[in-house]
């Protein structure tokens, strides 16, 4: 882990878009501790996409997602510099409403973690802390998000039971749903699938194609035929850089750097 | 590398074959599979002896517990049943009965072996300087000033099991032993014929209740509402100044009240009177074995049977009547007869009352410990001094108790709001709100560590989880990391609750009494009235076995109590799990 030499700057594949972007990160760069975890990442999320981050353990793609919703927060001892910018507000700037922030952004995490509450609660869950109590927008909202996570068929006769009684891909299935139950703009995916086996995987996957428009998607991943399948856009990061972030069809058949080509190549990682 | 070894044939040699995985081949066997063996040349490679020795010491500790509830169950339990009372002829011509209640061998000194005849000596001779002995209850403590007596084997002439000798329960004095020479029914003399008798007791016993309900309850009720006036009379005199028009009108109304109820208290009076004129005519006299007699009201018999001929039916009516007795009315003779009511009361009270102080103050330290406060030096500091605290003699903390909530809290308590009783304290002392509190702080220890860890126990993905959801901290814990700790809370509280309510030490002084007038709650305003002493089982036990005045005529309620203690115990854990576990299917199945 030297950083002996000057890094190379970022290869970028993408012109900016059109109707601007979802997230835009600026020169972010963040430390735990004194250790740099994050460098000088530039980064556009473009709206309405799939953008799945890959790259090797600990280089700092999930601590990168964390910082789209401020999860980062809970860790003590964490510097940041730079600014992210969720449409026209930043995100680590002074007077944020953290709480509000996260409403906007749903998150999925690597394990399935319902709450030990019924289907239905778990679901509902950001509403009611949000203090919406009314039965009919609860019901609705259930309903929906059920739908959009693909799960109410298979559930819509037992709401009222635990979530904990559920398989795992079906966990992560009310996961998706209760973290786009109160219609946030960005969706972040830490390694939805890794703990999912294949079938409930290409579940997860569908999900993800049939979600793409509607929310925007950033997903962490370490499985490369994932990335390449679901994502429109893919950032490599290694040692903490956004070393390329392009296209997901450039960045797996053409990559200009010799560390992405190695990596989607199989030849480390 | 596994080597396949006929099992005859373990691996020797240093070349380790310690863990080597032996298979016993079965070709050629009928069984399938075929069974996996870990074979070890070097002892200390495997767990067997410590296995063993682990196995042996939790086995002991098991046999040990087990052993010590049969005993107390078996003493607890054949306690109440009807024994037959023996009539005991002794050589030297002395005539005892009573029920034979334990036996056992010991050496006759030189002292009395000198006093024996020769016969006697080689009776002992015989056994080798051993002779066997029985305790008898003799009871009539009245006659001879004590209950029991040992007698010796070599002493003994003939023993007989008359017929005719009956058992009797009295209100004072105890245990009876002996016939009826002869019974008075409304002043007339009866020949005694023992349903005759029965009827009359049980009617005798109407009224001895009747008696007590209008001194208990109804003059009991007067006296509170003279004690309420005279408190007023005082109270006027503090507030508006002695001698002031406005005391002296507060203070006429007051005497006007109390001449009033004094009315009616000589009218209950006089029925009661009338009643125990009534109970006078209702006589029995008891003769012992040895003709003295004693002529008592028959009201004063509780119970009485023929030892020696009441048969199974009858024995087992006896022995519910006695477990009833025991379950559901006061004690009498100085704890060691009757009741213990109030003291099952007691227990069930204070151990109640310090769960509702010390889950909410455990809970919501183990919270800010757990979940608020900086993890540094100070909270590890914090953490270390309340497991120290679980550490401390608790008799520290009834003197604690004593000290800082009975004289200084309470003690202002009764300045500030109760100065028409001074000197006499209503808060400034021992009492069941000042003992639970005492409890609660003794088991505050036991249910913070063990509501950190179920905090703890929470994954942080559920937290993370709930935050991203746009949730607050305080939401996060309330809707997601407390429900799913709550089991966790409660077997703290059920360890703490355990501890409480078998705790004796610190409550000898914060208000426990030997016998309490009164209980607790009762039908007078407040209701509940936390500023009383109250009765508890396991200063019960410690008083019936150990401090009354005839410990052996105690022994037998010692069982019983300790029996009834654990039985409550059991039954509150018991009741906690079942809520505990209904919790956790109902956390489960989501309610929000």
């Amino acid at each position: 882990m030297t950083t002996a030499t000057a890094p190379e700057p970022t290869v970028y594949h993408l012109r900016r878009s059109a109707e601007g972007s979802a997230l835009d990160i600026r020169d972010f760069n963040l430390w735990y501790g004194k250790s740099q975890a994050l460098h000088d990442i530039n980064m556009e999320i473009q709206k309405g996409s799939v953008t799945a981050l890959i790259g090797p353990s600990g280089c700092g793609k999930s601590t990168l997602l964390r910082c789209l919703n401020r999860m980062n927060d809970l860790i003590d001892d964490l510097r940041i510099d730079g600014q992210i910018q969720v449409g026209d507000f930043d995100i680590y700037g002074p007077g944020v409403d953290v709480i509000a922030l996260r409403k906007r952004m749903g998150m999925v995490f690597q394990k399935p973690n319902p709450f030990a509450m019924s289907i239905y609660d778990n679901v509902v869950y950001p509403l009611r802390v949000d203090g919406v109590t009314k039965r009919s927008v609860l019901d609705e909202t259930c309903e929906r998000a059920l739908r959009s996570a693909a799960l109410w068929d298979e559930v819509k006769d037992r709401l009222k039971e635990s979530a904990l009684g559920m398989s795992g891909g079906q966990q992560q299935r009310l996961c998706i749903a209760r973290g786009i139950a109160s219609d946030p703009e960005v969706l972040l995916m830490d390694e939805p699938c890794s703990a999912l086996d294949p079938i409930a995987t290409l579940k997860i996957e569908e999900l993800i194609h049939q979600l793409r428009g509607h929310y925007t998607i950033v997903i962490v991943t370490h499985n490369m035929q994932q990335a390449a399948r679901v994502s429109d856009n893919t950032g490599f990061m290694y040692l903490g850089r956004l070393i390329e972030y392009g296209d997901t069809n450039t960045i797996f058949t053409n990559p200009k750097k010799k560390q992405t080509e190695d990596y989607v190549s199989g030849r480390f990682g | 590398m596994t080597d396949i070894l006929d099992p005859k044939f373990p691996p020797s040699g240093a070349a380790g074959a310690a863990g080597t995985v032996a298979r016993e081949t079965v070709e050629g066997g009928t069984a399938r599979g075929r069974r996996v063996r870990v074979l070890s040349a070097d002892l200390s490679a495997v767990g067997e002896p410590a296995l063993w020795a682990f196995g042996g010491a939790l086995a002991l500790g098991i046999i040990l517990i087990a052993a010590f509830l049969a005993m107390v169950a078996w003493n607890g339990f054949s306690t109440f049943w009807p024994k037959p009372i023996a009539q005991v002829e002794l050589r030297d011509g002395t005539v005892i009965a009573g029920e034979p209640t334990r036996s056992g061998r010991y050496r006759p000194g030189d002292t009395v072996l000198t006093t024996l005849s020769d016969a006697q000596r080689a009776f002992i001779a015989d056994k080798e300087g051993y002779s066997d002995r029985t305790l008898y209850k003799t009871a009539n403590f009245d006659l001879h000033g004590n209950d029991f007596r040992w007698v010796s084997d070599f002493e003994v002439a003939e023993i007989t099991f008359p017929p005719d000798f009956h058992l009797f329960e009295r209100q004072q004095w105890g245990t009876f032993v002996g016939r009826v020479a002869g019974l008075t029914i409304d002043g007339q003399q009866r020949a005694f014929d023992h349903d005759l008798m029965q009827r009359e007791q049980s009617a005798a016993r109407d009224r001895f209740r009747e008696m007590r309900r209008i001194e208990r309850s109804e003059i009991g009720a007067l006296n509170h509402r003279i004690e309420q006036e005279r408190l007023a009379i005082r109270r006027a005199e503090l507030r508006h100044g002695e001698g002031s028009p406005q005391a002296e009108a507060l203070i006429a109304e007051a005497q006007a009240n109390i001449a009033g109820f004094q009315q009616e208290f000589a009218a209950l009076q006089a029925r009661v009177a009338e009643i125990r004129e009534v109970d006078r005519r209702h006589r029995v006299v008891l003769e012992d074995v040895g003709g003295r007699q004693v002529d008592t009201e028959l009201s004063q018999i509780v119970r009485f049977y023929a030892a020696n001929t009441v048969g199974p039916i009858d024995s087992l009516g006896i022995y519910l009547s006695r477990w009833w007795e025991f379950l559901s009315t006061e004690p009498r003779e100085a704890n060691t007869q009757g009741g213990v009511l109030p003291a099952i009361f007691g227990t069930v009270a204070m151990t109640l009352l310090m769960v509702i102080f010390v889950a909410p103050f455990g809970v919501i330290t183990a919270l800010y410990l757990r979940e608020y406060a900086a993890q540094g030096r100070l909270t590890s500091i914090v953490r270390i001094s309340v497991n120290n605290l679980a550490g401390v003699p608790s008799i520290v903390y009834g003197v604690f108790g004593l000290g800082f909530f009975a004289y200084t809290l309470g003690g202002s308590i009764d300045q500030l709001f109760y100065p028409e009783a001074l000197p006499n304290p209503t808060f400034g002392k021992g009492g069941i709100l000042w003992a639970s509190l005492t409890l609660a702080l003794l088991t505050v220890p036991v249910v913070i560590v063990a509501s950190e860890e179920a905090l703890s126990a929470v994954p942080r993905s559920m937290r993370e989880g709930s935050l991203a959801c746009g949730a607050s901290k305080w939401q996060t814990i309330r809707y997601v990391v407390l429900p799913k700790a709550l089991p966790g809370i409660m077997t703290g509280m059920i360890l703490a609750m355990a501890r409480g309510a078998g705790e004796v030490a610190p409550l000898m002084l914060v208000g426990v009494v030997k016998l309490a007038p009164a209980l607790p709650i009762d039908g007078f305003f407040p209701f509940v009235h936390l500023d009383r002493s109250f009765m508890h089982l396991g200063f019960h036990i410690f008083d019936v076995g150990f401090q009354s005045r005839n410990s052996e005529a105690g022994k037998p309620m010692v069982f019983v109590t300790t029996l009834l203690l654990l039985a409550l115990i059991v039954t509150m854990n018991a009741t906690a799990i079942t809520i505990r576990n209904r919790l956790k299917k109902r956390y489960a199945g989501g309610q929000f």
